[in-house]
């Protein structure tokens, strides 16, 4: 029953070879109704590229499309390269964060840079010149012999890329836990700015145009790279070590301006970076797109190495690599400009009417298959999926009372998901373009556009253990705290970039935390009017059968139309008003002190309701954008008591507070991690005035205290000098890099 | 000031230094391709700014240092030109042997970026006339390469010839290891060559001239020369 050309069929395409190519026995089957025949091995590594998770996204489709996407100010929602929002002026800021977890987790140091590599290129080849990276790093437990090297190896690698690249890295989190023992995330995003009028797409058009290969030569790393990140880990993850790809910044930042060159000249129809399954994913998308067919020609492509085969070449990852559809009039100004950047430029084949993937190398025809079904019409699954039963909330009277407000505070603030992340971000260069208002350890970064006075708040959030309790609270929780944040400095956020890192998909429960969360985050965005304009989904972050705990990692834009209007957390001077905004009931379920006190990963998370989180962030951003706010903050981990003490450390200014109210126990006040709340601090002849703004606007504030001092007194405890808060807030993550501590 | 900006392949705060010598000076530099032989007719101030001009390979500035340009350069300097090298620049000029010594690994062996106080040693150069000697400046670094050494006796040289220009130190001007954050000897951060004339220095000024950034400390130093060249003129 052949149709179409004889495609030499060597080997034999046997069941062992299509399960080790990551396809089910019915996904292959569909393979043979497609074409009709037995595919080649180049044809079956193909399908299996395309159609894998990390490519197809076949198990989470069906519930991507429920996200909201929408909104006056987006250009492009997801499915491109990253997303597009209109930020005025006629200019545009794109998008988008993406995983790197598992080459990390081998490799780490070059699967964290390469993760940076691929997302920069993402946002460039649409035309937009990066101004930031941000990262969402999850790390397994401290105490776990391989987390050191981890952590070390990560940092390195996304300082060295973005670092001589030139980008600055403004933000991010790190996070720690025994979940991520086997698998731990690096969730990279990045950031640009472009004209509005001038962003450059995937989708191909017209027939017989010039496909061009840009950028460095390939070479026969990272085969097979996207089928690795489809499938758990055993014990032989390290025995994966050559599927990881090894980046060149150098390289990545001659094809930035050589790319952004020739787009500037006009000469480009369509653009598609080589990623995740190489030539094969961005040939396939950039046809199937445009609706049309694509012929390759592999004896032309430039090679690193000699004698490699059609199957080779199309499934290599070799980073810093673009491919593009010309205008065929200006092929040669084009070629002029990425020669002269020292960059390789080829001709490797063009579109064509037919809808066909075609594929020859040394005179035969490799693969031919239908391009569409390669593409955008994969496989899709509505894969079964069982919500666990939800945890009973915790009452604040069962959970034990320190021995004293202050000790408690001492540890929370030096406990290893609290401390400062200095070692980290100084290990970026976050400085560079100049740019920079607000730099790493704030709320959100803040970051001039081009030469002022607009500026773009950027933030990474997620509260795993939330997620894990309540998968649908915590997706709300990992939106509305983003939200938070870009609002505590004083923007308005504008959209977000969703980076949805689960387990294995095949199993129910797993399942049911990634519907959970999707339905959290839908939800909060359509609330808060924060869309999700692109993302990325990892699955299968499992070892052993042991799953992380589900991470949403959400990457958060604002707006700020005067940067020099932003506000920062660190109390600015002595003897102004603390208020504190939003209800405060003592919520203890899920804390980091029940966590980290206590020992008890337990209950309920705090549940959030998605009015009083508008209503009081719009009463804080006003207050910041008039000038009435000194500083601004954001309660989360570790509650009212925490986020003090960061602001005292912030600038060694001190506070007094007021005790704790008689209707709730002193250390769920302290410590309990209810939602949408904030610290702000006003002159004192303004905190009346602000409370009657409050009371108008019935957003619940009350004054609790105020800075000065030398130290943080809380009411009826020890005071604690901020000097002794800094040592222990800076102490912990440095002593650990060095091996002094094993764990908090 | 017609000042030009040396690009490589790789240099990557090109920029920032271009969008301050513009700042200050009222007028855009020249960027100089690194295959160019020679710099614009009038220059009158070069800058090799920062970045990882090829990518760092073989070592930092070692590929750079014997580009086209480069030879430009030199002979610029060697009629007296105003020359500076910052961070990647600094380790260039090291290597073209305009200036003595190397660039090592900071002890460290981590990449850091933070802002770090530098000691002013002396104002009677065109590069310091804006600041006071003695005076202490907030200045940013980022490099993972910054550690200067020399051999001993180059370092008495340089001592003795009072051609340290920046050293890094404390707040209140202390030279004290605990404030030098790449372990770099006698905490060196700048220096200057015999003829006075060409500068490197690991601290990026251009980064810290705009209320923007919190910090304007860097301003004197490119408003210094601005002035320096005026008054040449």
């Amino acid at each position: 029953m052949q149709t179409g050309p004889v495609i030499r069929n060597e080997p034999k395409i046997t069941p062992e070879l299509v399960a080790e190519h990551g396809l089910r026995p019915d996904e292959y089957q569909r393979v043979l109704d497609l074409i009709g025949r037995e595919p080649s091995l180049t044809e079956l590594g193909i399908f299996s590229a395309m159609w894998n998770e990390h490519c197809s996204y076949k198990s989470s489709k069906v519930h991507l499309r429920t996200l909201p996407t929408k909104g006056a100010h987006v250009i492009q929602g997801p499915g491109e390269n990253a997303g597009v929002i209109d930020i005025g002026d006629g200019l545009a800021c794109v998008f988008k964060m993406e995983s790197h977890n598992h080459p990390s987790y081998i490799e780490p140091y070059q699967g964290a840079a390469t993760g940076v590599g691929g997302i920069l290129r993402d946002v460039f080849t649409m035309g937009a010149r990066p101004i930031a990276c941000l990262n969402a790093l999850s790390f397994g437990a401290p105490g776990h012999p391989k987390t050191r090297h981890l952590v070390s190896g990560v940092v390195a690698g996304i300082g060295g890329y973005g670092n001589s690249f030139g980008v600055p890295t403004v933000g991010g989190s790190v996070r720690f836990h025994a979940r991520y023992d086997g698998n731990c995330l690096v969730n990279a995003m990045a950031v640009g700015i472009a004209e509005k009028d001038k962003i450059f797409y995937a989708a191909a058009s017209g027939v017989g145009m010039p496909i061009v290969y840009l950028g460095s030569k390939t070479g026969r790393d990272g085969i097979h790279g996207a089928s690795m990140a489809s499938a758990e880990f055993g014990e032989d993850a390290d025995a994966k070590r050559p599927t990881v790809q090894v980046g060149d910044p150098f390289s990545e930042k001659l094809l930035l301006e050589a790319c952004l060159e020739i787009m500037h000249k006009g000469c480009v129809i369509a653009i598609q970076d080589m990623g995740a399954a190489g030539l094969t994913c961005s040939a396939v998308e950039m046809g199937a797109k445009g609706d049309l067919g694509v012929t390759l020609d592999l004896d032309r492509v430039p090679c690193r190495e000699e004698g490699m085969s059609a199957y080779e070449m199309m499934l290599s990852e070799s980073q810093e690599r673009m491919l593009m559809v010309l205008k065929p009039e200006k092929e040669k100004e084009a070629e002029a400009i990425f020669r002269k950047w020292g960059l390789d430029f080829a001709v490797v084949g063009q579109t064509t009417p037919g809808k066909r993937f075609v594929v020859r190398h040394g005179g035969d025809v490799m693969a031919d298959l239908p391009i569409k079904e390669l593409g955008d019409q994969a496989p899709e699954y509505k894969r079964p999926f069982i919500s666990a039963a939800k945890p009973a909330a915790i009452d604040a009277e069962d959970v034990a009372a320190p021995t004293g407000i202050a000790e408690a505070l001492e540890r929370l603030i030096g406990a290893p998901d609290l401390c400062s992340r200095r070692w980290v971000w100084e290990q970026y260069d976050h400085i560079i373009l100049g740019n920079t208002v607000q730099r790493p350890g704030g709320d959100a970064a803040v970051v001039r556009v081009e030469n002022g006075p607009k500026g773009l708040a950027l933030t990474t959030d997620v509260t795993p253990r939330y997620c894990e309790a309540d998968p649908f609270e915590g997706g709300k929780q990992a939106v509305a705290e983003c939200w938070r944040n870009l609002t505590a400095v004083g923007a308005r956020p504008l959209a977000i970039t969703d980076n949805l890192n689960f387990g294995n998909p095949e199993r129910p429960e797993i399942m049911g935390q990634f519907v959970g969360c999707i339905r959290g985050i839908a939800e909060a965005c359509k609330a808060l009017d924060f869309p999700v304009v692109s993302g990325n989904v990892s699955l299968y972050n499992e070892t052993n059968g042991r799953a992380i705990l589900p991470t949403p990692s959400i990457g958060g834009v604002g707006l700020i139309d005067d940067f020099t209007k932003s506000a920062s957390l660190a109390f600015k001077r002595e003897g102004e008003a603390i208020l504190l905004v939003g209800e405060t009931t003592g919520w203890l379920g899920q804390s980091m002190y029940l966590r980290e006190l206590c020992g008890r990963e337990e209950g309920a998370p705090p549940p959030v309701d998605l009015i009083e989180e508008r209503e009081n962030g719009d009463f804080v951003r006003a207050l910041i954008l008039d000038g009435t706010a000194t500083a601004a903050h954001d309660l989360s981990d570790g509650g009212l008591a925490v986020a003090l003490a960061e602001m005292a450390i912030a600038h060694g200014i001190g506070a007094a507070l007021n005790a704790a109210p008689d209707d709730i126990p002193a250390h769920a006040y302290w410590f309990g991690e209810d939602q949408a709340r904030y610290l702000i601090t006003v002159p004192q002849g303004k905190a009346e005035a602000v409370l009657g703004r409050a009371r108008a606007a019935s957003v619940p504030v009350w004054a609790i205290g105020t800075t000065g001092g030398d130290a943080l007194t809380l009411a009826g405890e020890r005071p604690i000098l901020v000097t002794i808060l800094r040592e222990r807030f800076e102490g912990w993550l440095p002593a650990y890099m060095v091996g002094e501590v094993a764990k908090a | 000031m017609k000042s030009a900006v040396v690009v490589f392949p790789g240099i990557n705060r090109e920029r920032d230094m271009a969008r301050t010598l513009e700042l200050i000076s009222g007028r855009a530099p020249a960027m100089v391709w690194h295959g160019e032989g020679e710099l614009p007719a009038g220059t009158d101030l070069v800058v090799i700014p920062g970045g990882f001009s090829y990518g760092d390979y073989l070592r930092c500035g070692a590929i750079a240092a014997r580009s086209p340009i480069m030879d430009a350069v030199r002979a610029f300097a060697a009629r007296g030109g105003l020359t500076l090298g910052v961070c990647n620049g600094f380790q260039i000029l090291c290597e073209a042997g305009l200036l003595p010594g190397v660039l090592m690994r900071n002890e460290n062996l981590r990449f850091i970026c933070r802002d770090v106080y530098l000691k002013v040693e002396r104002s009677d150069t065109p590069f310091t006339r804006g600041y006071n000697a003695g005076q202490v400046i907030r200045v940013p670094v980022a490099h993972g390469e910054g550690n200067y050494i020399a051999d001993g006796e180059t370092i008495a040289r340089l001592e003795g010839e009072r051609r340290v220009i920046f050293r890094y130190s404390s707040p209140d001007g202390m030279i004290d290891p605990n404030w030098n954050h790449n372990g770099a000897i006698n905490a060196i951060a700048g220096i200057i060559n015999e003829r006075g004339n060409v500068l490197g220095m690991m601290p990026h000024p251009e980064n810290h001239v705009e209320t923007v950034m919190g910090v304007t400390d860097g301003r004197r130093l490119f408003a210094g020369l601005v002035d320096a060249l005026a008054q040449a003129a």
